[in-house]
């Protein structure tokens, strides 16, 4: 089986059974990236270009090592987002990447729909490595496949989520991609930072902490930015953390195997305390692990050789 | 030069009349009747077709001077024509803005020499738009201006709204209002909900469009004078409209076709060509919108004609520009969405699309009457077809209609007696 679209722009449009089986893969490779030995050729003679346009480090250091592990030629491109104001043109810069050779372009863009701009327009594979507020799609599936992996499935899971919302495109893309495969999400946050008809993609907003920890497989955190308190979003992060944050002490309401997840990077003591962060529970450095391997499956699928 | 309309029937804002020939001499008309048999020029065969006023549009952007790579004096106006257009009255967020006499004169100037219809400049209301200063009216409305308007960019002070309102009633002109709290908008390039929050763009909430329909009604009713409301979108608006004019406030509204075709979700797949000031709507402010157009609360349709290059919008959504071209598109979209359903009448799209807008604007315009201006557009009312934007005279294509199936086509328009666009 294949991959339907030569592009993974977002969840919303990707089946189930290809979730699945991305979600497999990733399983192989997640044994690589644990093994000693960090070198198939899956993708030798390939070459991956990260293009980045918002700053990020995990993400892009994730994707590069995840091209690099399966001998492929991987180069970053850094640029600021202030050359997008001077008028450089992402589809030009795009055409450049595809002239020269690019088999696929992982794009991350502070404007919604980038992706699926570039991808219109260029023949190498586009990855959305997160744009804007819309979708990350990678990083939802890296989260999916370590809830998978812990609970062994989706079906009836129950997933917390609990922040910013409004400015959350691994919110967007988790609700997708469980609501695709059968988990339900809940959300709550303060009530500034829950976007208008949110509802309509397929989760429940609850209206306390309690409603959306309780009896949870999976709670979730969102970064909180700074920035939202000039917007009147917020007034304070001390305000967010007392009313918003999540301690080890609400895990009583989930249930007891429940998992602790955040996409990072995490502001310690306001979203989540540093006590939850490295509990037992806690999955966030798992979640980098498998993000590697989860990235390594997208690339092999839409990239790998021919012959293996 | 005479010219004779053959068999046509006329439609007016008040009346139908089958079968009626129309003699033009000297640009105006001079005899309407039956067999007219007086030797012509040149005689139009008008058999199985409508003959309407020369429709006047109250909002469009001829981008000249400028921006004349999205459109100019010459090609807007032809564009104009091909959609049966023969009065126009363009806003003056130019470059330079329209802000001062000379600026008019210029316009008027050009639009005589390479226009084909009749251009009415809309001056600003403060100058350079800034929403500070008056911007001269009195001069300007020497020079030729039929409204004032700071368009796009909203006054956003009430105080400065509220002078120029009573001053511009002053000099008899109409003051214009694109309702947008700019503070409430906060830089959104769609409509605020569901489609919004799952494509992760900003939204422009239907509030900051009400908050500032609610300002001009209150400022219009405390000062007595008149204000028309740019396209309205929302259903808050076209209530906040009705209600205002059940108490007597001298407001008239208008809307464009979009706002009674498409709703927010022609915006996904990041399609810039359904970015618009205001962003489309749910399908509950779409019916709302009709609603106002059926009880009269919407006095006029408007195209907020908005040419912008093909390069201004192949990008991301957020820095596409706002606006769509709609000359070209306007009345076959009110002939298939309004009368068809039998939400209006044909009259009635006349009159919203002729005889009101040319009373809004002060012009001798939109009527067909012996002594009157020859301005008329013939049409085919059965004619289907598809739109197709390759086919438009405007220099620009940004529009969301391609494709879509239509009935009604503009076979001639006449400007004074003359052809200025004919279906071939």
């Amino acid at each position: 089986m294949k991959l339907r679209s030569k592009d993974i722009l977002g969840l919303d449009h990707m089946e189930p059974d290809e979730i699945t089986l991305i979600l497999d893969m990733a399983r192989d490779m997640k044994k690589i990236v644990l093994s000693n030995m960090k070198r198939v050729n899956y993708l030798q003679g390939r070459s991956v270009v990260t293009l980045f346009y918002e700053n990020s480090t995990r993400t892009r250091v994730s994707f590069e090592l995840a091209a690099k592990y399966m001998g492929a030629h991987a180069v970053n491109v850094s640029v600021s987002t202030s050359s997008v104001q001077k008028g450089e043109n992402l589809i030009d810069t795009g055409k450049t990447l595809d002239v020269m050779g690019a088999d696929v372009v992982v794009i991350r863009h502070s404007q919604p729909g980038a992706p699926h701009l570039l991808a219109r327009n260029i023949k190498a594979s586009v990855i959305n490595g997160g744009d804007g507020m819309h979708e990350h799609p990678t990083q939802a599936l890296l989260d999916m496949f370590t809830m998978r992996e812990a609970k062994g499935g989706f079906e009836g899971l129950k997933v917390a989520i609990i922040g910013d919302i409004m400015h959350s495109r691994v919110a967007r893309s988790n609700m997708i991609g469980l609501g695709k495969m059968g988990a339900k999400v809940y959300i709550f946050g303060p009530p500034t930072l829950i976007p208008p008809g949110i509802e309509k993609m397929g989760c429940t907003v609850c209206q306390s902490l309690e409603e959306a920890i309780k009896d949870a497989d999976v709670v979730m955190g969102l970064r909180i930015q700074k920035e939202r308190l000039r917007k009147a979003l917020i007034p304070s992060t001390e305000e967010y953390s007392r009313f918003f944050g999540v301690d080890v002490k609400h895990l009583a309401w989930a249930k007891k195997d429940v998992l602790v997840m955040h996409p990072g990077p995490v502001n310690r003591g306001v979203e989540m305390t540093s006590l939850l962060i490295d509990s037992d529970q806690s999955k966030i450095n798992e979640q980098v692990t498998n993000g590697v391997a989860v990235r390594m499956a997208l690339l092999y699928l839409l990239a790998g050789r021919e012959e293996n | 030069m005479k010219l004779l309309i053959k068999n046509g029937t006329i439609v007016t804002w008040d009346k139908t009349e089958e079968n009626k020939d129309i003699l033009i001499e000297d640009g105006r008309i001079s005899r309407i009747g039956k067999d007219i048999s007086d030797p012509a020029d040149q005689v139009i065969d008008a058999g199985g077709l409508a003959v309407l006023p020369g429709l006047v549009d109250a909002h469009c952007h001829l981008r000249d001077p400028g921006y004349e790579y999205k459109e100019d004096i010459r090609s807007g106006t032809m564009s104009a024509a091909k959609g049966g257009f023969t009065s126009v009255a363009c806003m003056p967020n130019t470059n330079p803005v329209i802000d001062n006499e000379s600026i008019v004169r210029t316009v008027l100037a050009k639009a005589r020499r390479e226009g084909v219809v009749n251009v009415y400049p809309v001056g600003a209301i403060t100058k350079g738009q800034q929403g500070q200063e008056l911007a001269e009216m009195g001069s300007m409305k020497a020079a030729g201006i039929v409204a004032v308007s700071d368009d796009g960019k909203p006054v956003m002070q009430a105080a400065v709204m509220k002078k120029a309102l009573i001053y511009a009633a002053g000099f008899g002109l109409t003051v214009i209002s694109h309702c947008e709290d700019l503070d409430l908008a906060e830089g959104g390039s769609m409509n605020e909900g569901e489609t919004c929050t799952r494509l992760g763009l900003h939204g422009i909430p239907s509030a900051a469009e009400d908050v500032m329909v609610a300002r001009e009604i209150i400022l219009s009713e405390y000062t007595g004078m008149p204000v028309h409301i740019a396209h309205v979108s929302t259903k808050g608006a076209v209530e906040l409209i009705r209600q205002a004019k059940k108490r007597g406030v001298p407001v008239t509204a208008e809307t464009c076709p979009h706002y009674f075709t498409l709703t927010e979700e022609a915006c996904e797949g990041y399609n810039t060509n359904a970015k618009m000031n205001p962003p489309l709507r749910t399908r509950e402010d779409v019916d709302a919108v009709i609603e106002g157009l059926e009880d009269g609360t919407i006095d006029i349709i408007a195209t907020d004609h908005a040419p912008h290059h093909f390069d201004e919008k192949n990008v991301e959504f957020e820095l596409a520009a706002f606006g769509i071209v709609g000359f070209e598109t306007a009345l076959p979209l009110a002939l298939t969405y309004l009368v068809r359903p039998g939400h209006l009448t044909i009259n009635q799209v006349v009159n919203k699309m002729a005889a009101m807008p040319a009373r809004i604007l002060k012009i001798d315009k939109g009527d067909i009457r012996i002594g009157a201006d020859a301005d008329l557009t013939i049409v085919n009312l059965d004619e289907e077809y598809i739109i197709d934007p390759d086919e438009f005279l405007s220099k620009s294509r940004n529009t969301p209609f391609g494709g879509f199936k239509v009935k009604g086509r503009v076979k001639y328009t006449l400007c004074g007696g003359k052809i200025v666009y004919e279906d071939k």
